[in-house]
């Protein structure tokens, strides 16, 4: 539904017109009703298009506010150019005039000047405030599984529609003061920015409002120290906001999702050399004629056969090669040969366990042919956890738990060290 | 209605109205052929997000520029707008946020910023003249030179769409089969995107950043009621937008105004939209695919239909042995 507060906030642009037109002053009120029924027009007209079912709703909805739009346009171009109802404003708000336009309010014996668009402001946050509270639960189900909520009778429809009033209510209050762009900014960005942080509703709903009272302070300050407009520096905070929490957020950010995604791969490719290495070792022992010198050749990976090859980048490559180093898994003799020292040997031991039991129940179970079995074991074996290898074992006959379908030992995995 | 600024419009006497016609025209026929393919592809608000996106970079290009050089304003409109529709793609691939709400984001904050730069612009002294009216448009005014960039980029986009319309077609309707075959779709994704921003920052000038998605977006939704085929779909679209564009134009400066007015006629580009809203209407109403008349045809035969067939055989005998209907 992110795109109805766009919707909206330029549909009811000809409900302000006819509003003006009939009352010629701007009073708040009819102001209000007149954008509200503009607004909720504009959004059952879209929903009616697209339940027709030949249009889809996002084109739905572009047909319809731009309609609005354009007879708004008109209307107030026909009509009622001269006054300070000009569409610019209708953009960009009049966060400037809030402090020269205000009145008195009498509460609990005090008087106080407040804007006047306060009162309004504050109504709003606080039904918006008593609706998600109260309606919580009907609101996390509604949007979270419609089906279930559906079943259970709740009426996703009429969360629906309370969700799409409330906000275009909000919109419509909010517009005045803000412009329809900081309404869309607005509406989305903290929204979209608490979604990276948090996977819990309520966090997320806390942590939007507190994103957008930041972003509103920040934006106003930065407006003011740099004499621009409020609302589009409010707009552009909303999106660095978001660009930020893109790159940095803890779970779902893009730099946090490649380090996960690099650590992976630095893994995998330590393990790949292992067992390279430990193959290796195992060829050297039965045919001692071959030298190990050719053995760490293989750990360059251009030098692999494609199916065998160490998987991973340059750079995943290269740490993984530091690392297996300075954890003490190989040394390198004088002649620059790998071979893996004994530590190095029992970390070999479990991914090449991990490929041989894969393979054997490849062979075994699924009846694969031999030259089939290498290449989907060499990718499964760096994701076997050793409850999964013990389900494999369990699986297999006996026998076939020592040597693999081509006649190499299983490494055992409670070998006494 | 003022018969004479009708006849002197319709027979094309000034050369204004000429270029004007010309302009829209073009225009008209470049968004509905390209806004096709965007509804097409599910990006129908795409071409909002670029034309919102445009302001900063008329903004920043005047800034560079230092003058109000047209063709400067468009490349860096053009150049912010891909960015724009860069950032979407981006923010939909790399993170769970979903497509609408990326595309309000990107409105929403690049709106804003080019708010704030052309508010440092007309504070500066500059004249900001001519950056307003890139939200707005003013068709009224346009010059030759702007009817000839809107001909080149429909010329550019009409001829791509043509060259590629086969791969064109499997993109929008069946990806995956085209990727089978071996062909790039992410590229000729792009391209669609390349070709709504075009459409969008040569329209800026004429219509304005909010009307022209509706140029973009009506005419193909109003298409979809009369054909199946993606090729008429196509034809359908780029005419019914060409003549939303002429009709319009027209009546924007036929239409009568009121004399308490200050404005000479009505606002073209808006007007525009308003025709193109008309001639959705009628062809939800009368198109043949899905049309509300035809849907309704078809429901009450169906249920003649159903009705007969529901009836036991003994009644049907009994009705004398009436032909299926």
């Amino acid at each position: 539904m992110s795109m109805l507060g766009d919707a909206i906030s330029h549909a009811i642009l000809p409900g302000l017109a006819i509003a003006f037109l009939i009352t010629s002053s701007r009073a708040p009120l009819p102001m209000l009703v007149g954008a509200a029924l503009a607004g909720i027009l504009s959004v059952t007209l879209a929903s009616a298009l697209a339940a027709a079912r030949r249009v889809r709703e996002d084109a739905a909805l572009g047909v319809s506010f731009s309609l609005f739009f354009a007879g708004g346009i008109v209307l107030i171009t026909l009509f009622a150019r001269s006054v300070d109802l000009d569409p610019g404003c209708v953009l960009y708000g009049l966060a400037e005039l809030i402090p020269l336009d205000t009145r008195p309010i009498t509460l609990l014996g005090m008087t106080a000047e407040v804007p006047r668009a306060f009162p309004w402001l504050l109504g709003a946050l606080l039904l918006n405030l008593a609706l998600v509270l109260i309606f919580f639960k009907e609101l996390t189900l509604t949007t979270f599984d419609t089906s279930l909520a559906a079943a259970l009778g709740f009426a996703p429809w009429a969360v629906h529609a309370g969700l799409l009033a409330s906000t275009a209510a909000t919109s419509v209050v909010s517009f005045e003061v803000l412009g329809s762009i900081l309404v869309i900014a607005m509406l989305v960005g903290p929204g979209a920015t608490a979604y990276l942080i948090t996977d819990r509703l309520s966090r997320m709903l806390a942590w939007s409002c507190a994103f957008a009272a930041l972003a509103a302070t920040l934006g106003y300050a930065l407006a003011l120290a740099l004499e621009t407009n409020i609302a589009g520096m409010v707009a552009t905070i909303t999106g660095a906001q978001f660009a930020l929490a893109l790159l940095l957020a803890p779970r779902h950010g893009v730099l946090a999702k490649s380090y996960r995604r690099l650590n992976l791969a630095v893994r995998i490719a330590s393990e790949d050399m292992l067992s390279t290495l430990y193959r290796a070792h195992e060829r050297a022992a039965r045919e001692p004629a071959l030298d190990l010198a050719e053995a760490s050749s293989l750990l360059e990976p251009a030098a692999l056969d494609p199916s065998d090859r160490v998987v991973g980048s340059r750079l995943a490559c290269w740490l993984a090669r530091r690392t297996i180093t300075t954890r003490g898994l190989v040394r390198t003799d004088p002649a620059g040969t790998l071979s893996l020292t004994p530590l190095g040997v029992d970390a070999a031991r479990e991914t090449i366990r991990a490929h041989r039991l894969w393979e054997a129940y490849l062979a075994t179970n699924l009846g694969l042919p031999q030259d089939h079995l290498h290449a989907p074991s060499h990718r499964v074996e760096h994701f076997l956890t050793p409850e999964i290898q013990k389900r494999l074992e369990t699986e297999l006959p006996p026998e076939a738990t020592r040597l693999d379908p081509h006649g190499q030992p299983i490494p055992r995995a409670d070998r006494p060290r | 209605m003022d018969l004479e600024a009708l006849y002197r419009t319709l027979s094309l006497a000034d050369s204004t109205t000429r270029v004007v016609l010309l302009g829209t025209g073009m225009l008209g026929l470049c968004a509905g052929v390209v806004g096709t393919l965007g509804v097409l592809r599910r990006r129908a608000l795409v071409g909002d997000a670029v034309a919102h996106a445009a302001l900063p970079g008329v903004c920043i290009a005047f800034l560079i520029v230092g003058e109000r050089n047209v063709p400067a304003l468009l490349i860096g409109a053009l150049a912010i707008g891909l960015l724009a529709a860069w950032s979407i793609a981006l923010v939909r691939r790399v993170s769970r946020i979903k497509e609408d709400a990326a595309v309000a984001l990107v409105i929403g904050s690049f709106f804003g910023l080019g708010i704030v730069l052309s508010q440092r612009i007309s504070e500066r002294g500059n004249a900001a003249a001519g950056i307003d009216s890139f939200i707005f448009g003013k068709a009224a005014t346009m010059i030759q030179s702007d009817a000839l960039v809107i001909s080149a980029a429909t010329l550019i986009c009409l001829l791509v769409v043509a060259l590629l319309h086969k791969e064109l077609r499997t993109l929008c309707f069946d990806r995956a089969f085209g990727e089978s075959l071996g062909w790039r779709m992410g590229p000729l994704d792009a391209l669609v995107m390349a070709l709504v921003a075009i459409t969008t920052v040569a329209g800026l000038p004429a219509v304005g950043a909010v009307m022209i998605v509706g140029l973009l977006i009506i005419p193909s939704a109003a298409a979809r009621f009369w054909t199946d085929r993606f090729g008429l779909t196509l034809i359908v679209s780029g005419a019914l937008g060409t003549l939303a564009a002429i009709i319009g134009t027209i009546a924007s400066g036929a239409l009568p105004v009121p004399d308490s007015s200050p404005s000479k006629g009505w606002p073209t580009g808006p007007t525009i939209i308003l025709v193109a809203g008309a001639a959705f209407f009628a062809s939800m109403l009368f198109g043949p695919k899905g049309g509300l008349i035809a849907q309704a045809l078809r429901r009450a035969r169906l249920s003649r239909t159903l009705a007969y067939d529901a009836r036991l055989p003994i009644d049907r005998a009994d009705s004398g042995g009436r032909p299926l209907p």
